[in-house]
């Protein structure tokens, strides 16, 4: 017995460690190895660590705990930070999630990026983002999840800067890290916070101490506080979300993986995992909720004007993951975690499906010269339409059990709270339906050479867009509700980990019942009335110029946030810039510095007349001052 | 022996290469020796590790009727400081190699680096005066014998301002002395005895904390060192950045906090605020520069801040970041530097504006210098990440507002250094970077010594912070 659990201890520690080895194999070797080896080491590390993650979801499962310490990392007199890893329902979770998902994406990656010189330095980083994502999912204690914070937040960048001979591409790539810190600053000093109440940044260790404070004490809303400006960096909520839509510039795949199924998630992840501590700050929770709200909504209504098919899902996820806060927010932490999942299917599947339109058009992204690709590319099609009916949470897809889960907390809790995020989900259905639309539908609006071009991608890109179809069908089986007879496995299997008593929805059967109707009833509504104006009637969005009525404008400028951002910070920021250098520095402190330089030199050529050579005078200027001499000590 | 061995093995090395004409030699005794030195610091690290610290401290009677005595030990705060000098000194002889430096460079390297292992191990005051001083000679003949435009002013600039810190420092060590009891002693311990009135304290600290504050160099005392690092050849560079700015902080933690210990709760803090106000400020001019070197300089000059503010902390974590990024800063400045000296070798300008895609005609510099970019953004699991963690918690225990004023620099940091790294590396090769050839030989090696010290110092730093 003691023998298989040591066992297991390594294989833990191998499922992080597989995609390092392979990351160091490829980058060491990156001109050496050719397409093909690299592209089976990459994901075929990943999928070894799958497999060892459904091992280890299965002994969770079954009761089991995994506490792996590695070694001691940073230690002081007063603390000690291991680098240890934990396994429990929650990471376990997370586990399936990143390599099963990561897996595939690095599976279709080798079709898509089968042309790209870079080949092998992009699988390269796609394995170091897997392995600083498992290190983030797996850290038992805050600072290890801090490396994979900011381990994924690299890789970002790297991705996101890909092709880094375009310039607009690195401002994306730049502007994501800068934003990330702007978040990592906050969980820094909510770390600081915890380590100095509570001697420690164990998990275990911090949970187990706070539940002796009282709900609502000033350290802890404070230190939640702290740490949820770190998940609103790095999920990309109001105010930090700029940078997603931007990241964009990446190759689609890393905006699948990367910017919308894994690493964007890693804030709801966080607050789930310090749930102990978040129940205790209802100040916290109700902030959670409500930047949930707003950035699920104004993201909403920035969709609906897009035309870049990857804007339009940036969007769509910065609004997902909105959703995932009100679910935090609103104590539904199972319904959060539930929905991170289901999410992960359906909007990786939408950007690879996205990558395939944009791959067989030879780049193209604007949805205003696409149109009637359903022929053209018929499994693209149903996968992608099996997507967008998932996210719009039309049941049984996948999407629908975990929004609806969300929205029925949401409205146990607060009445508003769920208006917003039903209209929302109207809008959602409308602009995903819109995108469906005019991509697939109707004729083809782009050039004659585009349209000789036109096909299907191959197996390796097609298979692992099937697989995820599949699961957003039947993804949301993990969480039927009791309201409809299920037994919601997930509730069990996370129940473990949420241990806060679940608050009491005292929600009627037939009132969820009502709810659920309402929902569905709207998307249905959109999609029809979505359908009318795309695909009845064909009607092409206007050139980015044309006059629009105010509303319209504000939601194609995204609210002017990267406008206002520009004048309020990165401009004066840049002037304070120069003026410390030009003139503070340079002019006042220095001149002060060789003002003293002058003023010896000046002192030294007025003294040096002084020095005349006349007796006389040295003999008086010595008399002089000795008369001065005595004339003081007699004074004294 | 081993610690009078370190001091004294690079004086005579550097008496002998003055009279070495030849060039080649110069420097592979200067390399050999250099070498040398690591060993024996490595059996004093092993030694000290085994507790043996007897063996690692000597004390001679030099001047008895002033009761100052030749005394030097190492301890663990020295260790570490002695690591890092024997560390980067082959690295950075390595890096000159490349240069066409005479053999007087090499001389006058060994005679700083005797200087420097005396600074950071003396136990007696006038000892370690004497060897702050003696450091001070060889880098300026470097900086003025081998620098750039406008070196001689430059340079003459930089000895004066440092000497005037020095000289106060001079004056607060000897008025020190005379409170000894008689027959009065230099010695650390002696000096560290000595109960003043508070009210003489606050004079002798800022009398230390100047020549401190100005080598470091801390906010509002740091324009010579812009200059000074730009003009200043490579190598100079390297050993003022890397290394000798260590002696200003060295300097805080050996003499100025156990000497002056009543006032440290007040004036220790407006040193600290100075100490975060030049991170933030050096942060925010560091983002416009427009030539490599001297962003390095004003990043520079913000690190050191940081690790000033902290070392008046006073805690154990504030302590131990302090000493592990003394190490770090040295290493990835010492990168830093490097990536400048291979740029402007290979290109024949700093100006950042005519840099750009070199990541594409050169991937394997282009690894080297982000893992260094990483280090100095304090990426965890690099070197960085380590100091700065324990440096921000440490003030953060003093007080949370410094900390997250100095905590804003991770922002800034990242802002200036990921600009640095974009518009150098990534975009179109331009006239000057399209024929830039990959590092090889020499500089790889280099390169995967200072990458390897930066990972292995990120991944595992017990080995530092346990002789701490």
């Amino acid at each position: 017995m003691e023998k298989q659990i040591a066992m297991s201890n390594f294989l833990v520690a191998l499922i992080p460690l597989l995609p390092l080895l392979s990351f160091l194999i490829i980058g060491l070797n990156y001109k050496k190895l050719n397409k093909t080896i690299t592209g089976v080491l990459a994901s075929g590390s990943v999928f070894i660590s799958f497999i060892l993650s459904v091992v280890a979801y299965f002994q969770v499962k079954a009761g089991a705990t995994f506490e792996v310490n590695l070694f001691e990392w940073i230690a002081t007199e007063k603390f000690v930070i291991n680098f240890s890893f934990l396994i429990d329902p929650l990471s376990s979770l997370m586990l399936l999630v990143v390599t099963g998902v990561g897996f595939l994406i690095h599976v279709y990656s080798i079709g898509y990026m089968k042309h790209d010189e870079g080949f092998n330095r992009f699988f390269a980083y796609m394995n170091l983002f897997v392995f600083s994502m498992l290190i983030l999912v797996l850290g038992s204690n805050y600072v290890m999840m801090f490396i994979g914070w900011e381990g994924v937040g690299l890789c970002s960048y790297l991705l996101i800067g890909f092709w880094f001979k375009n310039t607009e591409y690195n401002n994306a790539a730049k502007k994501a890290f800068i934003m990330n810190r702007i978040g990592d600053l906050g969980f820094l000093l909510g770390m600081f916070l915890l380590y100095v109440t509570f001697g420690s940044l164990d998990f275990k260790t911090v949970f187990s101490l706070a539940a002796s404070y009282p709900v609502g004490s000033t350290i802890i809303v404070t230190a939640t506080l702290l740490l949820f400006v770190g998940a609103i960096g790095k999920s990309a909520q109001i105010p930090l979300f700029t940078w997603l839509p931007d990241a964009m510039a990446g190759p689609t795949p890393v905006s699948a993986l990367i910017h919308a199924a894994t690493m964007v998630t890693a804030g709801v992840y966080m607050v789930a995992r310090s749930q102990a501590i978040y129940v205790l700050a209802p100040l916290t929770m109700d902030v959670i909720a409500i930047t949930g709200i707003v950035t699920a909504l104004l993201a909403a209504t920035i969709a609906i004007y897009q035309n870049d098919i990857k804007k339009v899902l940036a969007y769509s996820t910065v609004s997902q993951l909105g959703y995932m806060f009100v679910g935090l927010g609103v104590g539904a932490f199972t319904g959060a975690m539930f929905h991170l999942t289901t999410h992960a299917f359906f909007k990786a599947l939408l950007f690879l499906g996205a990558g395939s339109v944009i791959h067989a058009l030879s780049g193209e992204q604007d949805i205003r010269n696409m149109g009637g690709l359903r022929k053209a590319l018929p499994v693209t099609f149903m996968v992608f339409l099996i997507a967008t009916i998932a996210i719009s949470g039309i049941p049984p897809f996948a999407g629908f059990f975990s929004k609806d889960e969300i929205l029925v907390h949401a409205f146990a809790h607060n009445k508003i709270i769920w208006g917003l995020g039903f209209f929302t989900s109207l809008l959602t259905a409308f602009y995903m339906f819109r995108l469906l639309f005019l991509t697939f539908s109707n004729s083809f609006r782009g050039t004659a050479e585009q349209k000789h071009h036109l096909h299907e991608s191959p197996k390796v890109m097609t298979i692992p867009l099937m697989i995820l179809a599949l699961l957003s069908v039947i993804g949301g089986f993990i969480g039927i509700p009791e309201v409809m007879g299920g037994h919601h496995a997930l509730n069990q299997f996370l129940g473990r980990v949420f241990t806060a008593p679940a608050e009491e929805l005292g929600l009627s059967h037939s009132m969820e019942w009502i709810l659920i109707a309402i929902t569905v009833i709207g998307a249905v509504l959109m999609i029809v009335f979505a359908w009318l104006r795309f695909g009845k009637k064909n009607l092409v969005p206007a050139g980015d110029e044309a006059a629009r009525p105010a509303l319209a404008k504000l939601f194609m400028h995204k609210w002017y946030f990267d406008e206002i951002y520009n004048t309020i910070i990165v401009k004066p920021l840049f002037w304070l810039s120069e003026f410390f250098h030009k003139i503070f520095d340079v002019k006042i402190i220095d001149g002060i510095v060789n003002g003293f330089g002058s003023l010896a030199v000046w002192a030294g050529g007025r003294l040096r007349y002084i020095q005349t050579g006349n007796i006389g005078f040295y003999l008086t200027a010595m008399v002089l001052a000795v008369v001065v001499i005595l004339f003081f000590m007699l004074a004294i | 022996m081993i610690t009078l061995a370190i001091i004294v093995i690079p004086l005579l090395v550097a008496a002998g290469l003055f009279f070495v004409k030849d060039s080649k030699a110069a420097r592979s005794i200067a390399l050999v020796s250099s070498l040398v030195t690591l060993i024996l610091a490595g059996v004093a690290w092993c030694r000290y590790l085994g507790g043996n610290t007897e063996s690692l401290q000597f004390s001679f009677t030099w001047i008895a009727s002033l009761g100052v005595n030749f005394a030097a030990a190492i301890d663990g705060l020295s260790l570490v400081v002695v690591l890092l000098t024997a560390v980067l000194f082959p690295l950075i002889l390595l890096i000159s190699f490349k240069s066409e430096y005479k053999s007087s460079f090499y001389a006058l390297a060994m005679l700083m680096q005797s200087a420097l292992f005396g600074v950071f191990t003396a136990t007696d005051g006038l000892i370690f005066y004497i060897f702050w001083e003696m450091a001070l000679i060889p880098i300026y003949f470097i900086c003025a014998l081998w620098g750039g435009e406008n070196k001689i002013r430059i340079t003459l600039k930089f000895f004066i301002y440092t000497t005037v810190g020095s000289l106060l420092m001079l004056v607060g060590l000897i008025y020190m002395y005379l409170q000894t009891p008689a027959p009065h002693s230099f010695s650390l311990a002696a000096l560290s005895a000595v109960h003043i009135c508070p009210c003489y304290q606050v004079w002798v600290f800022w009398a230390l904390f100047l020549a401190f504050a100005v080598k470091i160099p801390v906010f509002p005392f740091h324009t010579w060192q812009p200059d000074t690092y730009t003009t200043a050849p490579n190598a100079g560079s390297m050993l003022l950045a890397g290394i000798m700015l260590k002696m200003g902080i060295y300097g805080i933690l050996r003499w100025l906090i156990p000497l002056t210990p009543d006032v440290l709760a007040v004036h220790g803090s407006i040193a600290m605020i100075l100490g975060v106000i030049g991170l933030l400020y050096g942060s925010i001019i560091a983002i416009m520069q427009q030539e490599v070197k001297r962003l390095i300089a004003y990043s520079s000059m913000a690190h050191v801040g940081l690790m000033a503010a902290a070392a008046f902390a006073m805690n154990t974590d504030a302590f131990k970041g302090v000493s592990i990024q003394m190490i770090s800063h040295g290493v990835v400045v010492v990168g830093l530097f490097f990536v400048a000296d291979i740029i402007s070798r290979r290109t024949g300008t700093l100006q950042i504006s005519s840099l750009g895609g070199i990541a594409k005609v050169a991937p394997r510099f282009a690894i080297f210098f982000m893992v260094v970019m990483l280090g100095a953004v304090a990426l965890p699991l690099t070197s960085g990440f380590v100091g700065e963690f324990l440096m921000l918690v440490g003030l953060y225990q003093f007080n949370a507002w410094i900390a997250a004023f100095a905590g804003i620099s991770i922002i800034l940091g990242a802002v200036y250094m990921f600009r640095l790294y974009q518009r150098a590396m990534y975009g179109e090769t331009t006239a000057f970077t399209k024929n830039f050839e990959d590092i090889k030989g020499l500089e790889l090696f280099v390169a995967v010594v200072l990458v390897i010290m930066i990972l292995v110092l990120g991944i595992y730093p017990k080995i530092i912070l346990d002789i701490l």
